[in-house]
């Protein structure tokens, strides 16, 4: 039935987060199959907005996997072949804006700059140089030049294509099941396209990674959120940043089940201007709530006036997997040798994803870390539960 | 230029002197009558287009002409992206052809649009909770609010349009103050009748020019007043049953210069004769497939076109193969075809049966069409090709399912009897969510009389359902009308079916999403470099479907180029905002809306989402 040699490793999860891993491990010579219940991209990736972000997060292990993974972006998009490079890369940087007290902000900043961030204060004046249709309001604002996007669908794509032309497999509409152990290891993996022997799985199933692990039998603690985003109509040059209003900082960490928005604003190459985003903790829940959407739409117009008069063409949303401790999970099971994690990173998957591999691949492969990958070790109280 | 308007004098419609007034097209004055819509305004005033596309430049005019593919965005009273099909025209407006660069800037909008769009649109149905909302009010709308009503129901219906009728009973606007209206219409004193009835009904509340963006649960987000225009503050519905009547538009297949000026749907051309006495052209073809293009053909000629002919892509064999599978159906159909036969012979228009339009050619207008014979499987057969003079070309391929507000209440889709996705329903025309009712072409292609039909047994069945929820069901088996419409839809599909030949009509450089201007090449490049197969994954990486539209006019080629042999495609519907709504009126939600009588639908909804879970 299958004809490539047994894989070295099989990803479940062919969304960015997994794709990353797969072209890290297939780029360091390891033989990867991707499995994926519907098919690339299909799930969490589709339904963000493409952040590669280290103007959100507060000094700590996840701000040095940021800024760890921004540079990685640089090195993975090289490996790129030509016909798959364009992945709408824009090294656009983001302004954060205060519309109120400026020292909250400013005292943020004077921390992330500790910790090596490049992070400009800049005054009204200048604020409105970067962005001039932005509200009267601003009072102080933040240059982030090394904020970044991309367009997360055409750069997982790019990254399983690679992942392909190394030798790797790429499968759709495979969903698996459980995994096959021998002796306290993994030798294969359960699908629904039957078993596949392999020497190791990596769990990269992003807000179904704790089901995926629940049926591999090493249950891990991992949550969705749900986040919306409006879509207005194709619009000319305006917005030229990543434009966020400085209650964003505080909305990521949190973990509030009500509804939470913080204005993100920004424009993509096909014109639209992206509105995010909304976060909720309301399980699997698909249904539109017009609450949300109005709420997303309040303080995209309280932050860029003119957008009042312009169409939303569309809302989407998905679900963003979230551990109880808010960091990402990378590493192996303590549990079941063999059984790996990349998950859990929240509304930061895009922008953590390359890091991800790399730090994967060097585990896997028994090298020096780039990076610490302690905080995001898997036997974590909050994500191994008893 | 080519459209216009046709002359009052001669006009079988014998329509009046409507009022006239002055209105300004980037700038120059121009006269306008009441009643017109904004494209009409337009066309009789020299344009055919007043816009142009954002990547490649490409003019645009009305295409589909009923509100569904927002190629006719025009710039009004300084407000961008207003649908100019959609739009009646009113003294003083400022129209603006929009330019490819237009940056909003802070207080270009006309002081005081926002209020004056406004008013009257403040939440005017008021609080409490209707007991049956329909929703559209073509003929499954209509019938299933007479029905509701009769069954004791206090009714709601809502509808796009300025009149009760829909696309199908279409009416001259008021304002042209027509005397023969019925000379337009089949059937007119009929339709007449339950207009009037429905309108004088004590227990039906009808809301025009109302458009539903959004559905939770059995909660309707409306707007209310001028087509697009900023202001119309959004309000909240409750209702205890709802019946989607949300019919369905024209489905066009691409071909070399489909996208030219000049070409329209069958229904836009119908919809601009009918309803507007606007010609789309002189010297007019009209292609597709089905016994619609019949009375478009005849529309067009009654506005003074000269149909050069009418080509029906199916072989004659084709056709009556599959009206006679139903023995029961095909002499009501052979006598209506005898009718349209001798219209078309009195005006000499040559109905050839096994014919297409293959490419449309001209550079900023359709100057001539590549026409040739094609084999029962619709591929061209070569050395028949010819070229003909023409200023218009009229496409009609069957229709697509206006669906997005049963996706949004989360009704099970099956596939329609012309192989087109369509919501399932029970004897009732019950969806498979609680309190649900669809009816009409959203249930599947079958025509006026079937969602009639199916109207009556839905409206009636919402009534119950509102009134009493513990009753059981009204039907449990199917109405003796909607069986009968449900043979005829199934014979219909066979007797017109959409044949896979048209994938030979394009060429890797045809478009075929025509908002964001994805050609066949580009889509097909996206599915073999990236490994992508119809979905979200591939809209977003080829952009096909994300545009304007959102996918109504390509969503089913997209499916239909990607879907492996045997497999049958699966457009998605899914679109969370049914129609576009200005942020600044989604962000005034509430206002209508006081939290306190909120609460018990969100309520409601949430258990209903736990139980699907």
């Amino acid at each position: 039935m299958h004809r490539s040699a047994t894989p070295d490793v099989v990803v479940v999860g062919a969304g960015m987060v997994g794709a990353a891993c797969a072209e890290a491990l297939s780029a360091a010579g390891v033989r990867v199959l991707v499995i994926d219940r519907d098919g690339p991209a299909a799930g969490t990736t589709s339904a963000g907005e493409g952040n590669v972000l280290v103007s959100d997060k507060e000094p700590g292990p996840e701000l040095e996997l940021a800024v760890a993974s921004r540079a990685e972006w640089d090195v993975v998009r090289d490996r790129l072949s030509a016909r798959v490079a364009d992945v709408e890369w824009e090294a656009k940087g983001g302004v954060v804006v205060a519309t109120g007290d400026p020292e909250p902000l400013t005292a943020f900043a004077a921390k992330q700059r500790e910790a090596g961030v490049d992070a400009r204060v800049i005054t009204r004046a200048e604020v409105f140089e970067l962005e001039p249709l932005l509200t009267p309001r601003v009072t102080i604002g933040v240059h982030y030049p090394d904020d970044a996007q991309v367009q997360p669908v055409l750069a997982a794509t790019a990254f399983l294509t690679a992942v392909r032309e190394r030798g790797g497999e790429v499968r759709s509409g495979v969903t698996a099941l459980g995994i096959r152990q021998s002796r306290g290891r993994v030798v294969g993996v359960e699908t629904s396209d039957g078993d596949i022997a392999c020497g190791a799985v990596l769990n990269a199933c992003g807000p179904w990674s704790g089901a995926f692990s629940a049926a591999a039998g090493a249950r891990i603690e991992v949550l969705p959120r749900r986040g919306m985003i409006l879509v207005t109509a194709p619009l000319p040059e305006c917005v030229r940043h990543k434009v966020y209003d400085a209650d964003y900082v505080g909305a990521v960490g949190s973990g509030d089940a009500e509804l939470q928005t913080s204005t993100v604003v920004e424009s993509t190459r096909a014109g639209t201007v992206l509105i995010g985003s909304s976060r909720e903790r309301i399980g699997f829940d698909e249904t539109i709530r017009v609450r949300v959407l109005r709420e997303l739409a309040r303080k995209a117009v309280g932050l860029f006036p003119f957008l009042g008069d312009v169409q939303v063409m569309r809302a989407y949303g998905g679900f963003r997997p979230y551990a109880p401790d808010h960091l990402p999970v990378i590493g192996e099971d303590p549990r079941v040798h063999g059984l790996w994690h990349a998950t859990g990173h929240e509304g930061a998957g895009i922008g953590l994803a390359p890091a991800t591999g790399r730090l994967i691949t060097e585990q896997f492969l028994g090298l020096v870390p780039h990076l610490d990958p302690a905080p995001f070790r898997v036997d974590r109280p909050a994500v191994v539960a008893a | 230029m080519t459209a216009y308007q046709r002359p009052r004098a001669g006009d079988p419609a014998e329509v009046g002197t409507p009022p006239t007034f002055e209105v300004t097209v980037d700038g120059q004055p121009v006269t306008a009558q009441a009643g017109q819509t904004v494209a009409a305004v337009l066309m009789a005033n020299g344009h055919d287009t007043w816009r142009t596309t954002r990547i490649h430049n490409r003019p645009r005019g009305v295409f589909c002409g009923i509100g569904a593919c927002q190629d006719c965005l025009v710039t009004l009273n300084n407000t961008a992206d207003t649908r100019a099909c959609q739009r009646t025209i009113t003294p003083g407006d400022t129209i603006t052809t929009q330019p490819l660069t237009l940056l909003p800037t802070p207080g270009t909008t006309t002081p005081g649009t926002t209020t004056s769009a406004g008013a009257g649109s403040q939440d005017p149905v008021g609080a409490g909770v209707r007991e049956v909302v329909v929703v559209g009010a073509g003929p499954a709308g209509v019938a299933a609010a007479l029905a509701a009503a009769d069954g004791g129901a206090e009714v709601l219906l809502v509808d796009n349009g300025r009149a009760v009728g829909g696309q199908y009973n279409r009416q001259l606007p008021e304002e042209f103050a027509a005397r023969r209206p019925d000379r337009l219409q089949h059937e007119w004193k009929a339709f007449a009748a339950q207009r009037d009835r429905l309108l004088g009904h004590p227990r039906i509340a009808y809301l025009p020019e109302t458009s539903i963006w959004a559905l939770e649960g059995l909660r309707l987000w409306a707007q209310t007043g001028p087509a697009d225009a900023p202001g119309r503050q959004p309000f909240a519905i409750d209702a205890k049953a709802v019946v989607l009547a949300t019919g369905a538009y024209d489905r066009v297949l691409p071909f070399p210069g489909w996208d030219l000026p000049g070409v329209y749907t069958a229904g836009a051309a119908q919809a601009l004769a009918k309803g507007q006495r606007i010609a789309v052209g002189h010297r007019v073809l009209v292609a597709g497939t089905g016994p619609f293009l019949l009375p478009v053909a005849e529309s067009l000629l009654g506005v003074g076109a000269q149909v050069l002919a009418l080509l029906e892509a199916n072989t004659l064999k084709t056709v009556r193969a599959g009206w006679s599978t139903d023995v029961l159906v095909a002499p009501s159909k052979l006598r209506e075809a005898a009718g349209y036969g001798a219209l078309l012979a009195r005006h000499r228009v040559p109905l050839r049966h096994g014919w297409t339009v293959l490419a449309a050619h001209g550079s900023d207008h359709v100057e001539a069409a590549t026409i040739a014979r094609l084999d029962e499987n619709w591929r061209p057969l070569r050395g028949t090709e010819r070229q003909v003079d023409v200023d218009a070309i009229c496409l009609g391929f069957g229709f697509t399912a206006n669906l997005e507000l049963a996706v949004s209440a989360r009704c099970a889709l099956g596939t329609g009897p012309d192989g087109g996705p369509a919501v399932s329903v029970d004897a009732n025309q019950q969806t498979t969510t609680a309190g649900h009712f669809a009816a009409g072409e959203l249930t599947g292609i079958g025509g006026a009389a079937l969602s009639a039909a199916e109207g009556a047994v839905a409206g009636a069945a919402a009534a119950r359902h509102a009134r009493s929820a513990a009753q059981p069901p009204l039907r449990t088996t199917l109405d003796p009308a909607v069986a009968k419409g449900r043979r005829f839809a199934a014979a219909l599909a066979k007797a017109y079916p959409v044949r896979d030949g048209w994938k030979t009509w394009s060429t890797a450089e045809t478009l075929v999403c025509r908002c964001e201007e994805v050609t066949r090449g580009e889509l097909e490049a996206a599915a073999d470099d990236r490994g992508l197969q119809d979905g979200r994954a591939m809209k977003l990486s080829s952009r096909a479907g994300l545009g304007l539209c959102q996918g109504r006019v390509c969503s089913r080629t997209v499916a239909a180029l990607l879907a492996g042999p045997g497999d049958l495609p699966k457009p998605s519907m899914k679109r969370p905002i049914a129609v576009p709504v200005r942020l600044r009126d989604l962000a005034a939600a509430e206002v209508a809306q006081p939290a306190v009588t909120a609460e018990p639908a969100g309520t409601a909804e949430s258990a209903e989402t736990m139980e699907e879970q």
